[in-house]
């Protein structure tokens, strides 16, 4: 036997492996106390708060689900909810609809993609608060693109959106829609280049027509695109708060109210505290409601992988 | 050079056990290859042999040490994987000397270590270059390297050659064996391909869910497999199984063998007495391809050539000689022949079948009848 | 995917109509989403009898920067009339602890995720992902009650922590999914030849995880930056992101508008998140598919 180096070895089990063996669970402990208190807790805390009565400081005098009542016969709930409805529904089908087209369009082999992309995208990388204050501005009643227009010669053109109560809230689509449809975009040319070439080769041998291959087995074959589209774009619609803020203030009145300002209105503006918990609660009930079905599919598609 | 014992080793995860009760005791200096289909739990088997796993019950012994508390790092064993498993961002030089490092060997010493290994696997001029730079040969010599600096009193191989192209393959395999016979350390050995384990062993151990089949020379899986698994799973073309009647016929043990419209009544000579129970009931008769041909070397003295007609179905010429196939009982059976002798398939052919080393099987058990 | 009907049919006519076509539609498309960046820049530079008289895109009968200066050093946000410097370097002193701090932690932690599984360690996993998704408003009763108990209510520490605690699900889901692509049996080969928990962490994983951390924290900085719910919850007076002080400058009621400060403020609170997109967008863009979700 050539012998190289010898290291004896010490087949001890000693204090040093214990420890070492624990490690891995001493690393993540903090972080998992963290989320236990911070995410779990503080769920529960607002939760027990949106029980109670406390108005300017939690006090904890339980009152049921008073709360809860309060705000389900409180108009302005509604008007926010309603908003959430017309604002949700319009932001996810336009940048979805949107967000396709470009990315078919932009897989024609288009000769300047990357940088057409990244016009596409940068809209993500602003915050909200700039994208809003752009929008503001665009969408002024007097100075912006009513006057734009009226100085192209159409002198009776008139744009009020921004003031305009039964309006307001398409103000918000239209700078959620500017802000978000590129990120879409690119999700779903991610999905387009992941099919599998020879599925459009056979479907081309077949005689079928460009328009009937997307029509008929790209956008099928997209579907779990769609699907993660809806639900993040759904997520970021429910927790909407800074476009709104900056824009219109939910404003005018509260015409233009999501559940995310209304409860940062009643809960940190107008000291009503349990009742600002309950309208979290709410808003925490409906993430969650699309959130974890969209987990679990996730979850179990990576096991069966 | 040391033994390794493994005594009657259980492992489950959560509620799926994966080895039922495994006992193999590796000599000296031997070189075992653990073999079987993937999912056998062969794989798992070597990851509790390095502790890299922990046992569910049982007893590892490296030596005289019972290993079972023993960490990886203790347990003077060195380990060769798959994918090679060498760190991306090291040089190959750093690769083969991590692990003295890490157990604080002097550097001067490190440093002729790494001289030598690099030396004996041929890889001087690859010191300095990264894992990437490598092709997979030369990976695979560098995780060998990695392995051998250690000088560990056993090594272990989880499928290191599964990665490499075909011809590759039989150049390292060479390598391995050859490396082997020089430095002589204990080398337990996974792999799910039987040339592979054939080639190598000095013993087989053949799994299948979870169990030992058989531990034995590879002579001896190759000549007298125990059940039909190890039957189908050693051999390159695997043997020919065949359900056969058995009758008596004056004073002898006949097989009913029929092909085409022909039935031809065989006698069997081997072990008359072995045969008895299986009177006018079916078994499985398992012969290797090579056992009915168009003749053999010595057919004079042997009484047990048989001479069936039977019509070629398709033919496979391999080179040195060309697989026949044709139907035996309804089965498709393998015939290796002469290039020269091979007809066309539709034609009919005469072929020999030597039954001195045929082997029976029970059909419900699947066991080898002894 | 790939057309390749454009590539093998013959160059007729009705090819290049629906050539020209799909070029106008896409160039149309870049003009809407570079118009409002280029109203804001216009604006910015214009003065505001400028801005009184022309139009969103009239070009500026002269370029100043006075818009500029104003925004960002005397521009009136709440009382203070600083302009938006003094925040916008909160911004910078929250980011950068924030940044540092929640991204370490999480390599730390989708190591173990990773390579020390042990039992329960994916339920663990599992619990944690889900912080990544729950609306903020359920948690913010209750930290800035805490807040105020630690004696951090409104201060910087205060804002930098929450950033830290919120981050943490992020960034430990980066680290865990870009770790279990590298293969197991590199762990276990270090392990047999000797090397422990944190060695293998520094020697072996660590080297190669440079194109996670650029995600991770370009990632983590772009939120941080842009958040502006914590911020406004959070913090108060001089110790405000430069979020809230815009949002502040920008829905002032007091005094008369100046629109062309309010750009500049704008293009100034974008910049720093703008100028990450543009040198490394790949990476921007790789965070965002895998941390989409967070929204």
């Amino acid at each position: 036997m050539t012998s190289i180096t010898h290291t004896t070895s010490v087949p001890k089990r000693s204090l040093f492996d214990h420890i070492e063996n624990l490690l891995p669970k001493i690393v993540l402990a903090p972080t998992l106390v963290a989320g236990l208190v911070f995410v779990y807790g503080f769920i529960l805390w607002t939760a027990v708060l949106s029980f109670t009565k406390s108005r300017l400081l939690p006090k904890y005098e339980f009152v049921g689900l008073y709360q809860y009542l309060k705000l389900f016969t409180n108009d302005r709930w509604w008007v926010a909810s309603k908003n959430l409805l017309i604002f949700g529904s319009l932001f996810v089908v336009i940048c979805i609809l949107l967000g396709l087209l470009l990315a078919i369009l932009l897989d024609q082999r288009i000769r300047i993609e990357g940088a057409i992309r990244t016009i596409y995208l940068y809209p993500m990388a602003l915050s909200f608060i700039v994208t809003g204050t752009a929008w503001k501005w665009i969408l002024n009643p007097s100075l912006g693109f009513e006057r734009l227009i009226r100085q192209l010669g159409f002198e009776n053109f008139s744009f009020d959106w921004l003031v305009n109560s039964d309006m307001s809230i398409y103000t918000v689509v239209i700078a959620g829609v500017w802000q978000s449809s590129g990120f879409v975009m690119a999700l779903f040319l991610a999905g387009l280049r992941g099919i599998d070439d020879t599925i459009i080769k056979a479907a081309q041998v077949d005689g079928a027509s460009l328009p009937r291959i997307y029509w008929r087995i790209i956008i099928p074959s997209l579907r779990p695109v769609f699907f993660s589209a809806v639900i993040i774009l759904s997520h970021i619609a429910i927790k909407s708060f800074d476009l709104v803020m900056v824009l219109t203030r939910g404003g005018p009145g509260y015409s233009s109210d999501l559940p995310a300002t209304f409860m940062y209105a009643f809960a940190f503006t107008r000291s009503r505290l349990a009742f600002g918990a309950a309208s979290a609660m709410v808003m925490f009930g409906a993430v969650m409601a699309v959130i974890i079905p969209y987990l679990y599919s996730e979850l179990r598609v990576k096991r069966n992988e | 050079m040391v033994s390794l014992s493994i005594r009657n080793i259980r492992k489950a995860f959560g509620t799926t056990e994966v080895l039922k009760g495994i006992s193999i005791d590796v000599a000296p200096g031997e070189f075992l290859v653990l073999v079987g289909p993937s999912g056998c739990g062969k794989s798992t088997l070597l990851n509790l042999i390095a502790g890299l796993e922990k046992i569910t019950s049982g007893e590892i012994f490296i030596g005289d040490h019972l290993v079972n508390q023993v960490s990886p790092k203790d347990r003077d064993i060195a380990m060769v994987f798959q994918s090679y498993a060498l760190y991306p961002n090291m040089k190959v030089r750093k690769n083969i000397s991590f692990g003295l490092e890490t157990r604080k060997i002097p550097k001067s010493e490190i440093e002729k270590t790494v001289q030598k290994v690099a030396n004996m696997l041929q890889i001087e001029d690859l010191l300095d270059r990264k894992p990437a730079q490598l092709s997979g040969g030369q990976r695979q010599r560098v995780a060998m390297g990695r392995a051998l600096a250690r000088s560990p009193s056993v090594f272990l191989f989880d499928e290191p050659l599964s990665n490499l192209d075909a011809k590759l393959r039989v150049e390292m395999r060479t390598e391995i064996k050859l490396l082997h016979q020089r430095i002589a350390t204990t080398i337990v050995y996974v792999t799910h391909d039987q040339i592979e384990a054939m080639t190598l062993a000095d013993r087989i151990a053949i799994m299948k869910d979870g169990i030992v089949q058989q531990l034995d020379t590879p002579r001896n899986v190759y000549e007298n497999p125990v059940n039909l698994f190890v039957a189908g799973f050693i051999g390159s073309h695997s043997m020919n199984v065949v359900p056969v009647r058995v009758v008596k016929s004056g004073q002898s043990n006949c097989l009913l063998i029929k092909t085409g419209e022909k039935t031809f009544t065989i006698p069997v000579d081997k072990n008359p007495s072995l045969l008895n129970k299986w009177i006018d009931r079916e078994l499985i008769l398992g012969f290797r391809p090579e056992q009915i041909s168009d003749g053999f070397p010595n057919q004079a003295e042997n009484n047990q050539i048989h001479t069936l007609e039977s019509k070629v179905e398709v033919i496979e010429p391999t080179g040195p000689d060309t697989l026949v196939f044709i139907r035996i009982n309804d089965k498709k059976v393998a015939c290796r022949v002469h290039p020269n002798a091979a007809r066309h398939p539709g034609e009919t052919m005469k072929l020999m079948l030597d039954l001195s080393s045929a082997i029976f099987f029970d059909s419900d058990t699947e066991e080898q009848i002894s | 995917m790939n057309d390749p009907m454009v590539h093998t049919a013959p160059k007729t006519a009705g090819v290049f109509a629906g050539r020209l076509f799909i070029y106008g539609l896409l160039i149309l498309m870049v003009f809407y989403f570079l118009l409002p960046f280029i109203v804001m820049v216009l604006t910015s530079l214009k003065t505001m009898a400028d801005i009184r008289t022309g139009n969103l895109i009239s070009w500026p009968r002269e370029f100043t920067l006075d818009a500029w200066k104003t925004a960002w050093g005397s521009a009136c946000i709440a009382v203070e009339c600083n302009g938006i410097k003094v925040y916008f370097w909160n911004s910078v002193k929250i980011v950068v602890p924030a940044v540092t701090i929640s991204t370490l932690i999480g390599a730390a932690n989708g190591y173990v995720f990773s390579k020390w599984k042990f039992w329960g360690s994916e339920v663990l996993f599992s619990l944690l992902l889900l912080g990544c998704f729950i609306p903020f408003q359920a948690i913010l009763l209750p930290m800035a009650q805490t807040l105020g108990k630690l004696g951090l209510s409104q201060s910087l520490a205060g804002l930098i922590l929450v950033h830290i605690i919120y981050g943490l699900a992020f960034t430990t889901l980066f680290f865990r999914n870009y770790y279990v692509t590298i293969p197991d049996e590199l762990v276990k080969a270090a392990r047999i030849d000797g090397a422990g928990f944190f060695r293998i962490f520094w020697k072996i994983l660590l080297p190669v995880s440079t194109p996670i951390f650029v995600v991770c924290v370009i990632w983590q900085m772009t939120q941080i930056w842009n958040d502006f719910l914590f911020g406004v919850v959070f913090s108060a007076g001089g110790n405000q992101p430069i979020t809230v002080a815009l949002n502040n400058l920008v829905n002032t009621s007091t005094g008369t508008k100046a629109y062309n400060v309010d750009m500049a403020a704008a293009i100034i609170a974008a910049t720093p998140t703008l100028l990450v997109y543009i040198v490394a967008g790949k990476y921007f863009v790789r965070g965002l598919t895998a941390g989409s979700v967070k929204g």
